[in-house]
């Protein structure tokens, strides 16, 4: 509380650190750490001696908190699953991490079936507080198995919560709240967003499961995305402006279960909605949300919402090919279009 | 049918406490003792006994429930392989040792002495049931003896298993997690991975394979390429003991010894109990991959109740008090049978409590 004091009093710095996401993600995780013995992350490579994690993310811990608690595991995603709901049911706060949300698949049984269910199936004696961290990204080349935005699969599954963060203070404060929820939270990070910079949002901070932001106001379409689309989407929306057309962007940080509330009441106010992910676009998280908008707001509507994913095909490698089937800015700005072209 | 005492067969004197411990004597890697048969008083093992009688008496009656429709969806009986879970678990300690196991999960709570009344009425789904009618035959918990289920992935219990046990660690609690599987789960790539976990961080785990000679219907031999499973640990350098599951006294000594081990530091250890169960893998399996001659001769030689029963005659137990005993555990189980029928259904609000700790 007299840290909130100090800064509330402390007059404006000139320069407010900045941090990437990388940092903003190892911070959290040490914090959290520091605050609860109960804390500790299983993962391949996580442990200094293997150099803090393929993407550095516990860079530093293990040599802080010891390989007790940042544990490098064998190459075992089912054991990495399994020992993670085990030490939950154990009261435990673990932390899996998947080196890539492809491998994720390997450990399908011990999410689907244990994490997400064993609270339910026990009628309530057993809770499973862990979080799995994983990272994905498409635009490097990885190719087809490890490119994957599988977010949808999870949606799918009742007990489980999803977050993915566009920007580092959002990665921050969705870490912290994500090891602190006593349900399993599935944190996708994203490869390509691991560099960007943010202002550091200071010690103990956290952002609420759930609740979106409003990336940027507007008034005429509401563009609806999350993770690294986010960025293309407030390009678009920056040029767009020029031209006299105000585009409210929302960043919905937790994809499931999704902040409904704030999603409907500014498609309720622009009639206009496009949906974009990353992962593809049939059967993705978009038509679900497009489904509810037009369940709850059809007759404001003055379009169909917009859906824009990925291709239908598996990640190329080729960047040529790979381009092709990323969602890009311009199908982004044709799909605004569409909607404010739109005659009944 | 008449049976004339002189075609019964004889029963087999109890063998050799254990079939065979590894790595064997002389070996460099550190090695369990050799088991010993427990040496029971008799009202130790008038205790066994009567837990094994009251699992027995249990799951006839919720075949009968079964057959009745009063229980739904599966239903997998424990009829046979009782002194495997009676014979371990007493020699462990509730509250501080943890247990998990598969879908074959009756007998497990009952010899941890919870309620009968609350077991049978997650069986027919009632409000009332331990896991409150969300869980079911294969799925029930308690987390106030450390049970953690009950689970219907086959295999997929004994990662948590292994992170039950890095939680013992952990916390240095002294306790030890006891992971039971069967035959059929030692094939499942999850359990190879778990064993590598616990041997490589000496987690505090004991691996228990019930070997009840079939993989749902698939006999051993025609479903593993190596059906002495106790040696299934080797290449992790886990100890492996095998066990006569079919007599308590026998098991009861090998877990004593298997904890020792476990409880020095020493990491994992894997137990084969060879055992049988006398009815089908499910209540919906006919069991016609084997004769009926077989279950015969297993029930009149190797019955684990039948052998406790003889032995404490020979202590001198009298007839009278083990018809007593039987009688009383009639009893409860009629008991637990009236309140798993005539206890109320969840209610439907149910349904969606307990997703998540949280709320949607």
């Amino acid at each position: 509380m007299s840290d909130t004091a100090t800064l509330e009093t402390t007059a404006p710095q000139a320069k407010v650190k900045q941090i990437t996401v990388v940092q903003a993600l190892n911070a959290a995780i040490d914090e959290a750490m520091a605050a609860d013995e109960g804390v500790i992350l299983l993962g391949e490579d996580v442990a200094a001696k293997q150099g803090g994690g393929v993407f550095k993310v516990s860079s530093g811990l293990s040599e802080k908190y010891g390989e007790h608690r940042i544990r490098a595991t064998p190459i075992s995603e089912q054991a990495i699953m399994g020992a993670c709901v085990g030490a939950a049911l154990a009261g435990m706060r673990p932390i899996a991490e998947i080196m890539l949300m492809n491998f994720v698949t390997v450990a399908m049984d011990q999410i689907v079936n244990h994490a997400a269910k064993l609270r339910f199936m026990s009628g309530g004696q057993t809770n499973v507080p862990m979080v799995i961290r994983t990272t994905t990204g498409v635009g490097v080349g990885f190719g087809g198995q490890h490119s994957d935005m599988l977010e949808a699969w999870f949606a799918h599954v009742p007990g489980l919560k999803i977050v993915t963060p566009s920007n580092a203070a959002d990665a921050k404060g969705l870490m912290r709240s994500a090891i602190e929820c006593n349900d399993p939270v599935i944190f996708i990070e994203n490869i390509l967003c691991y560099g960007l910079k943010s202002d550091d949002p200071g010690a103990d901070y956290r952002v609420p499961l759930g609740k979106a932001a409003i990336a940027r106001e507007g008034s005429d379409v509401t563009l609806i995305t999350y993770g690294r689309t986010v960025l293309d989407t407030l390009e678009v929306a920056e040029t767009l402006a020029g031209e006299g057309v105000s585009v409210e962007v929302i960043d919905l940080r937790t994809i499931a279960p999704y902040d409904e509330p704030t999603v409907t009441a500014s498609v309720r106010k622009t009639g206009r909605a496009v949906v974009l992910h990353e992962a593809v676009r049939s059967y993705g998280t978009g038509a679900e949300i497009a489904s509810r908008l037009h369940e709850s707001l059809f007759n404001d509507l003055k379009a169909p919402v917009q859906r824009i994913g990925g291709a239908f095909s598996a990640v190329p490698m080729a960047s040529v090919l790979e381009q092709a089937w990323i969602p890009n800015k311009d199908e982004i700005t044709a799909a605004i279009r569409t909607t404010l072209d739109w005659k009944r | 049918m008449v049976k004339t005492p002189a075609a019964k067969p004889e029963r087999k004197p109890p063998a050799k406490s254990v079939s065979a411990v590894l790595p064997e004597e002389g070996s460099n890697h550190p090695r369990p003792r050799d088991p010993q048969r427990h040496e029971a008083t008799q009202d130790e093992l008038l205790h066994f006994y009567k837990e094994m009688l009251l699992i027995r008496r249990f799951e006839e009656r919720a075949g009968q429930l079964y057959g009745l429709g009063l229980i739904g969806g599966f239903c997998h009986l424990y009829i046979g392989q009782e002194a495997v879970a009676v014979g371990l678990q007493s020699a462990l300690t509730p509250g501080r040792d943890s247990v998990i196991t598969g879908y074959r999960d009756h007998g497990h709570m009952l010899a941890y002495g919870i309620d009968p009344k609350v077991i049978m009425a997650e069986l027919t789904g009632r409000g009332a049931g331990i896991s409150r009618g969300k869980g079911g035959s294969m799925h029930m918990f308690s987390t106030e003896h450390k049970f953690y289920g009950g689970h219907g992935i086959v295999g997929a219990q004994v990662p948590l298993g292994a992170g039950l046990a890095f939680g013992h660690k952990y916390t240095e609690d002294g306790g030890v997690c006891m992971a039971y599987f069967g035959d059929g789960a030692a094939n499942q790539g999850q359990v190879y991975e778990s064993f590598n976990m616990a041997a490589l961080w000496k987690l505090p785990i004991i691996f228990v394979i019930e070997n009840n000679g079939y993989a749902m219907g698939t006999k051993v031999s025609r479903s593993s390429a190596e059906t002495e499973f106790y040696r299934r640990g080797d290449s992790f350098r886990i100890p492996g003991m095998q066990v006569n599951g079919m007599d308590v006294l026998e098991v009861r000594g090998a877990a004593e010894a298997a904890l020792e081990y476990v409880r020095g530091g020493n990491g994992p250890l894997l137990m084969e109990l060879k055992t049988y169960r006398y009815r089908g893998h499910s209540m919906s399996d006919p069991a016609k991959y084997r004769s009926r001659e077989e279950v015969q001769n297993m029930k009149d030689t190797s019955d684990p109740i039948e052998a406790a029963k003889a032995e404490l005659l020979k202590m001198g137990v009298t007839e009278e008090t083990l018809k007593s005993i039987d009688k009383d555990i009639r009893k409860t189980v009629s008991e637990a049978a009236d309140f798993a029928e005539t206890s109320p259904e969840p209610d439907p609000s149910d349904l969606y409590t307990d997703v998540l700790v949280e709320q949607y």
